[in-house]
């Protein structure tokens, strides 16, 4: 019989994401992603002064504050054919890497690990053991007995506190959790220690941005931020060698850690390489400029289709007309006035045309956005694939390490294929942290190299023209593609949309009804207890879901995760 | 005008001065009262020069990332739109025992909230001695920079309530002289 399993909302916070899956015989045969908030900043900003919307596109969302800064001053820059001078992109890079960072590793220790980890299990663990298990796999000097002890007595001490419920994914000891506990116990001790490192990328966000949350120091045409190497209330030789010095730490982390970790638990759960590939088209967009116009990148991007690395297309300015041509958004299964077809951003709408769910019919806030009229995923795994067919050489020598890390654990030789995959987001996310690591390096020298010629410009002047101006900019975020389209007339914003990179992933059917990847992802995924879906919650947070975003009421009223299950066919809509 | 805590009945629990305070505006000003929070804590500053040891963060939707400013905290006072089920426009202040139960409900493995950020002070032994929660309910969520009518006529209040605290916290408060307005 199959059984039908909503799960809203899915990212616990209100109302954001709902999943709906038919089941039958243990396996999802049929999924619905339904974003359940209206996102409507393309309305508050029409008629604005397009300098001032990167204010409040950072204020989409609580996660991705920054990338939303960063798309809207690059997509007006773009309609004014604006050049940002070096000191600006590299200081904006370096914000964008270390954001970028940051929130890799809080995806991965501190909102999806627990999809895999069992903390409960790990109370049990022998911390002897443990540590031997971890300096089997890595030279961390934070591996030892000591600090596994340390860990292990943290967790009981909040346990037997009666606080665990805050943390209740609410799955342990379910049977899909395989790890024993000493590696439950290591994997709770790296939780721990990631939530320092995380603090480190995040002061240097903070230390250029002047604040965090939301970035405080951007502008259409560069940075506010003032150089003087000898001053102490500029960006100068003491705060840049502050940042290095927070760098080389993340650093350590990432190489013995974070890499380590996803290789050698992604190894212990290698049958799920085999589930969630979904869409495989994937698309990136290059970042990182390395000159003022935007012709030149530090980090490759393109279009990947069917999964095949040779017939990768690369984009490859902040003008690509392959990119821009495109991208269009449908609206046919979305709660949004439609009827003239998938539509280009600058002839985006956004006029909403609210019904109930309809299975066949509408059933998202979300548009499914398509790419040459197909849908395709985006996100770090995207990234991954397309710097990989590039050719760059960072991406596919920490790709390699991961790989063999995994494949020694794992005593089985691992493929790229793999990577088309739940668990292969996540070792995709790994290597991107790694690439990240080695780019804030490097950008870092080229700033410091920089202001040492006596270059100290970090903006640009520019006057609005009276006639219509349209611009995009693109930005590849953590969760993906990221692009911002805006129409402008005589310095007003006329239209302006955002196709943000959980439209792309969480998008519902699109024109000609295709699913969305997290739909398609979820065909073939195995669920032992529809009860509790604890393989759809793996699944759809391997894309690290993102709702744009983030309402932030507090309810004293009961707020649990519904888990709705029914039986339905022939006994269609009778509770189960 | 100058506030001081001579002027202000001093709570007896409360040890005074040098501690170290976080009053902390959240919620998404794009959608009208859900961002009341953002706007307390923005008129706060507008009106009012706090002397000592108390941060003022807009901390918007954010989640994880408010960690580093709440770690350590003495006392986190968190602006807020609330739902407790109350008529829109209450004005709700909550401390102590009744703020645990409050952040229960809250529970996301995606976006950290709030709740979780807590948690996980809790876990590493660095959360804020005391939390205090002043919100109001909200009225108007739909998409919209404006607060609705009622909520904004509220906006004072929890000013004057964040203020009180502070003064009960043995803080000193002083007004700032509005620039005057153009003369044309």
């Amino acid at each position: 019989m199959t059984k039908r399993i909503t799960v809203d909302p899915m990212t616990r916070i209100e109302g954001h994401l709902r999943i709906d899956c038919e089941v039958d015989n243990g396996k999802v045969v049929k999924a619905w992603s339904s974003g359940q908030m209206w996102r409507g900043i393309e309305l508050i900003l029409q008629g604005r002064d397009p300098r001032d919307a990167w204010i409040f596109t950072q204020r989409i969302c609580g996660v991705c504050t920054t990338v939303h800064a960063i798309a809207s001053v690059r997509a007006v820059e773009n309609a004014l054919a604006l050049e940002v001078p070096l000191n600006a992109q590299y200081i904006r890079n370096m914000m964008v890497l270390a954001h970028g960072i940051h929130d890799h590793i809080v995806h991965f220790y501190h909102l999806s690990a627990l999809d895999w980890v069992d903390i409960v299990s790990a109370l049990k663990a022998n911390p002897r053991k443990t540590a031997q298990l971890a300096e089997s796999l890595s030279s961390w000097p934070l591996n030892s007995v000591h600090h596994m002890e340390q860990a292990q007595e943290k967790l009981k001490t909040f346990v037997s506190s009666g606080q665990l419920g805050v943390f209740a994914s609410g799955y342990w000891g379910h049977p899909a959790m395989k790890l024993s506990p000493e590696v439950n116990l290591l994997a709770t001790a790296h939780y721990l220690q990631a939530l320092e490192y995380q603090r480190k990328a995040n002061q240097i966000v903070t230390i250029l941005g002047s604040k965090t949350p939301h970035i405080q120091n951007l502008a259409v045409g560069g940075v506010t931020n003032a150089i003087n190497l000898d001053s102490q209330s500029a960006l100068g030789m003491e705060r840049l060698f502050y940042i290095k010095t927070l760098m080389d730490e993340l650093g350590d982390f990432i190489n013995n850690v974070y890499l380590v970790d996803v290789a050698a638990i992604g190894a212990m759960y290698a049958d799920w390489t085999k589930y969630g590939s979904g869409v495989t088209n994937y698309l990136s967009v290059p970042d990182l400029p390395l000159d003022t116009k935007g012709t030149k990148f530090e980090l490759p991007g393109g279009y990947i289709e069917s999964g095949d690395l040779s017939k990768f297309k690369p984009i490859t300015s902040y003008q690509d007309a392959y990119f821009q041509k495109g991208v269009k958004e449908s609206v046919k299964h979305a709660w949004y006035k439609g009827g003239k077809g998938a539509l280009h951003p600058y002839d985006g709408e956004t006029v909403p045309a609210y019904t109930d769910f309809q299975d066949d019919g509408k059933y998202s806030w979300v548009k499914a956005p398509t790419f040459y009229d197909k849908r395709a995923q985006v996100g770090p795994l995207a990234n991954v694939l397309c710097m990989v067919a590039a050719g760059h050489e960072p991406t596919t020598r920490y790709l390699n390490k991961v790989l063999a890390m995994a494949g020694k654990v794992a005593g089985a030789q691992i493929p790229v294929a793999a990577l088309h995959s739940t668990i292969g987001r996540h070792a995709a996310r790994a290597v991107r942290t790694a690439v990240f690591y080695e780019s804030l390096q490097n950008q870092w020298q080229l700033l410091v190299n920089n202001i040492a010629k006596g270059d100290v410009k970090t903006f640009n002047r520019f006057e609005f023209p009276k006639s219509e101006i349209r611009g995009f900019g693109f930005h590849e975020a953590p969760r993906g593609t990221l692009s911002h389209w805006t129409v402008i007339r005589d310095g007003k914003i006329v239209n302006y949309q955002a196709v943000v990179p959980s439209t792309w992933n969480a998008g519902p059917r699109d024109e000609n009804d295709t699913p969305g990847p997290y739909e398609a992802s979820l065909v073939g995924n195995p669920v032992a207890d529809p009860e509790k879906p604890l393989e759809v919650l793996r699944t759809i947070h391997s894309f690290d879901p993102c709702l744009a975003c983030a309402i932030h009421m507090v309810d004293t009223r009961n707020h649990k995760e519904i888990v709705k299950v029914q039986a339905i066919g022939s006994q269609c809509g009778v509770p189960f | 005008m100058h506030l001081g805590a001579e002027t202000y009945p001093r709570s007896t629990t409360d040890p005074v001065a040098g501690r170290s305070v976080l009053i902390l505006g959240l919620g998404n000003i794009l959608l009208q009262d859900e961002g009341v929070g953002v706007r307390v804590v923005e008129q706060l500053q507008r009106q009012y020069k706090i002397s000592g040891a108390v941060e003022v963060l807009d901390g918007g939707t954010a989640g994880m990332s408010l960690l580093e400013h709440i770690r350590n905290r003495d006392h986190l006072i968190v602006v807020d739109a609330v739902r407790t089920g109350q008529a829109p426009g209450t004005v709700i202040t909550l401390s102590g025992e009744e703020v645990p139960a409050f952040f229960q409900s809250r529970v996301s493995p995606h976006q950290m909230g709030l709740a979780d950020t807590l948690a996980v002070l809790d876990l590493m032994g660095e959360k804020p001695a005391e939390v205090t929660v002043i919100g109001v309910e909200p009225r108007d969520l739909d998409v919209g920079l404006e607060l609705s009518d009622l909520v904004s006529t509220r906006v004072d209040e929890l000013v004057i309530r964040l203020v009180g605290k502070l003064l009960s916290l043995g803080f000193e408060v002083d007004t700032v002289q509005q620039p005057r307005r153009g003369t044309a």
